[in-house]
């Protein structure tokens, strides 16, 4: 499946977000995320299914004023 | 003290996180400053990538209050779906929200925020909005469910200084109860204190701290600043005087001619 995550183009075998993030080696309570723009709440990555071309954001905390 | 949202915090002085010269210093200025909130923000992770942890955990370590932010933002879109993801990852429904219109100045997009901030409040957030000193736009963000407003005294990392002091003050006394924080503007001590004498309740501070010369010096002296700004409010200052006024006493003197 095709995905743009975090802007760069990848082509993984994965069915799921939570499947997403361990292929990619993503991993961590800290770790927010959000497909299309929307939200996926952290209890729901393992239910919510990708499609071909999503996009996908994967942020963690950082510095900020 | 100082009750803000339910919440009695420790200090007046909010600090942000960004621009430290090293985490060390980082910790250090926070526990020197004295505050008992410090922003901070999301950001993209690289893959396999524990730069998050590093800093996260850094923070939980100091023991202070999170506010997150949605720094970067500049549409209403991208500024509700980062405030969801923060609420997701920092588990606080506190908000600083920005939604930025101008890229030169920073200048805070009134009418994305007002848009944005009436979707969190709605959603049961404690939106923290980062406005201007305009008071129109402080109206319409109370009627959107802000409970709280932080208008700028300048842009972001200017250190100016307010520049506007009548449009503050008259906020001020326009919206005697509601908890007001200066944001960004601020370069110097003496402005924290200045902004604290025009009655604001807080101030919120990174730049002037993060790229001081020695960072945990500038923050134990905003800290002191905003204290002094405070007491100096609540004790009642004199106006200012177009003549002069003897301290001593005139009654008594001697006379020797």
């Amino acid at each position: 499946m095709k995905l743009l995550v975090n802007g760069e183009a990848h082509e993984v075998a994965a069915n799921t977000l939570a499947e997403l993030l361990a292929a990619l080696d993503y991993e961590g309570d800290w770790l927010a995320t959000a497909v299309n723009s929307d939200l996926v709440h952290k209890a729901n990555r393992a239910e919510f299914r990708l499609s071909d071309g999503d996009r996908i954001e994967i942020l963690s905390p950082m510095q900020g004023g | 003290m100082f009750e803000l949202l339910g919440t009695t915090l420790p200090s007046r002085l909010l600090l942000g996180t960004a621009q430290y010269p090293s985490p060390a210093i980082l910790a250090d200025a926070v526990k020197a400053s004295g505050t008992s909130v410090v922003t901070v923000s999301l950001r993209r992770e690289m893959a396999g990538g524990r730069a998050g942890e590093k800093f996260w955990s850094l923070i939980r370590s100091l023991g202070v209050r999170i506010l997150p932010n949605t720094a970067g933002c500049h549409s209403v879109k991208e500024a509700v779906t980062t405030a969801k993801m923060a609420r997701d990852v920092f588990g606080t429904s506190w908000i600083k929200l920005e939604v930025i219109g101008n890229h030169d100045t920073l200048q805070p997009d009134v009418f994305g925020l007002v848009e944005a901030a009436r979707i969190l409040c709605e959603d049961g957030f404690d939106v923290f909005p980062y406005t201007t000193d305009d008071l129109v736009v402080a109206e319409r963000l109370l009627e959107g469910g802000c409970k709280v407003l932080m208008p700028w005294c300048a842009p972001i990392g200017s250190a100016l200084g307010p520049v506007n002091v009548m449009a503050l003050r008259s906020m001020r006394g326009h919206l005697p109860g509601v908890p007001l924080i200066v944001d960004a503007g601020l370069g110097r001590p003496s402005h924290a204190a200045n902004v604290m004498e025009l009655g604001f309740d807080a101030v919120l501070l990174n730049t002037a701290v993060a790229r001081a010369a020695d960072p945990v010096g500038m923050a134990r002296a905003f800290g002191k600043a905003v204290d002094a700004g405070r007491e100096a409010f609540s004790s009642g200052m004199l106006e200012p005087r177009d003549v002069a006024v003897p301290s001593t006493p005139t009654i008594g003197r001697a006379v020797f001619s």
